[in-house]
């Protein structure tokens, strides 16, 4: 229960910053290393280190040391789900509204001059 | 249209909330009636290409909307809210649930309470709705479920029609 709450401030964490974003969008395609990351990035590799070690420590993303190259993955696809779930509750909610800008115009049009 | 009207879709992590701001071009009385007569609600309520279909309308503190979304294939996904307090027409609250045909609500699908407020911005109307799950659990289940699998290929079909109907 209580754990469920925490993924869930961790979504929101994470999507509110742009680099952090970025990140979960790239991972949710496959796992790839830190420098594979930080390259879109104009942005010192310390700094961006930070927004890896915010993701890790939230237990969204895991990373995992071979010689001298880190990789990183997705560790669930909480985030990713949630952002979809979004995405369509907000398509939804903007048709609907769509739709009633339309009766609007109807209903003032029969009442003509009201 | 209507591309000027503001439009605000937010959450609150913390107070586990969906909040939706919408202008409208209309007075205040007569989007009242939209959201809250049954024959008027079945005219724009469900997004496209689905369409709403009311079974039982009761508005008042205490009664229901029990309402279908129907697909074009004819797959009905039905709701029920259950009205708790309404102020004409300043606002009424609610609350949200998933049920079936007899109006039944399911009590494992996450439900929502809702707070819709209206208010006079010049010549718009400003209608503000407040969506919330009652405790971080249910706003997971409802991420979990995501929208059903009918509403959810309808809803991709529209993201593949908007950018058409937008030139």
């Amino acid at each position: 229960m209580a754990n469920h709450g925490l993924v869930l401030d961790n979504v929101f964490h994470a999507l509110a910053d742009p680099t952090r974003r970025a990140v979960i969008q790239r991972l949710s395609k496959g796992t790839a290393t830190i420098s594979e990351l930080a390259e879109p990035f104009d942005m010192a590799l310390p700094s961006f280190v930070k927004h890896i070690s915010v993701l890790e420590r939230s237990r969204l993303i895991t990373s995992r040391k071979r010689g001298r190259v880190r990789t990183c993955s997705l560790k669930n696809d909480n985030l990713v789900k949630a952002e979809r779930w979004f995405d369509e509750l907000r398509a939804q909610w903007a048709s609907r509204y769509n739709n009633l800008d339309n009766l609007l115009v109807k209903l003032s049009g029969d009442k003509n001059g009201v | 249209m209507a591309s000027d009207l503001r439009f605000e879709f937010t959450a609150d992590k913390t107070k586990r909330t969906i909040s939706v701001v919408r202008e409208f071009n209309g007075h205040r009385q007569l989007v009242w009636d939209c959201h809250t007569k049954s024959e008027l609600l079945d005219r724009w309520f469900a997004p496209k290409p689905l369409t709403t279909q009311t079974k039982h309308m009761d508005f008042r503190a205490g009664g229901y909307w029990h309402y279908a979304m129907v697909t074009p294939d004819n797959e009905k996904f039905w709701n029920r809210l259950n009205y708790k307090t309404i102020d004409p027409i300043d606002g009424y609250t609610a609350q949200d649930g998933f049920c079936d045909e007899t109006g039944t609500v399911n009590p494992d699908l996450p439900g929502s309470h809702w707070d819709v407020k209206f208010s006079d911005l010049g010549k718009l109307t400003l209608v503000t709705t407040v969506v919330q799950y009652a405790s971080a659990d249910s706003l997971q289940a409802a991420i979990d479920m995501g929208l059903k699998d009918g509403l959810a290929s309808t809803m991709e079909r529209l993201d593949e029609l908007l950018p058409v109907l937008q030139g």
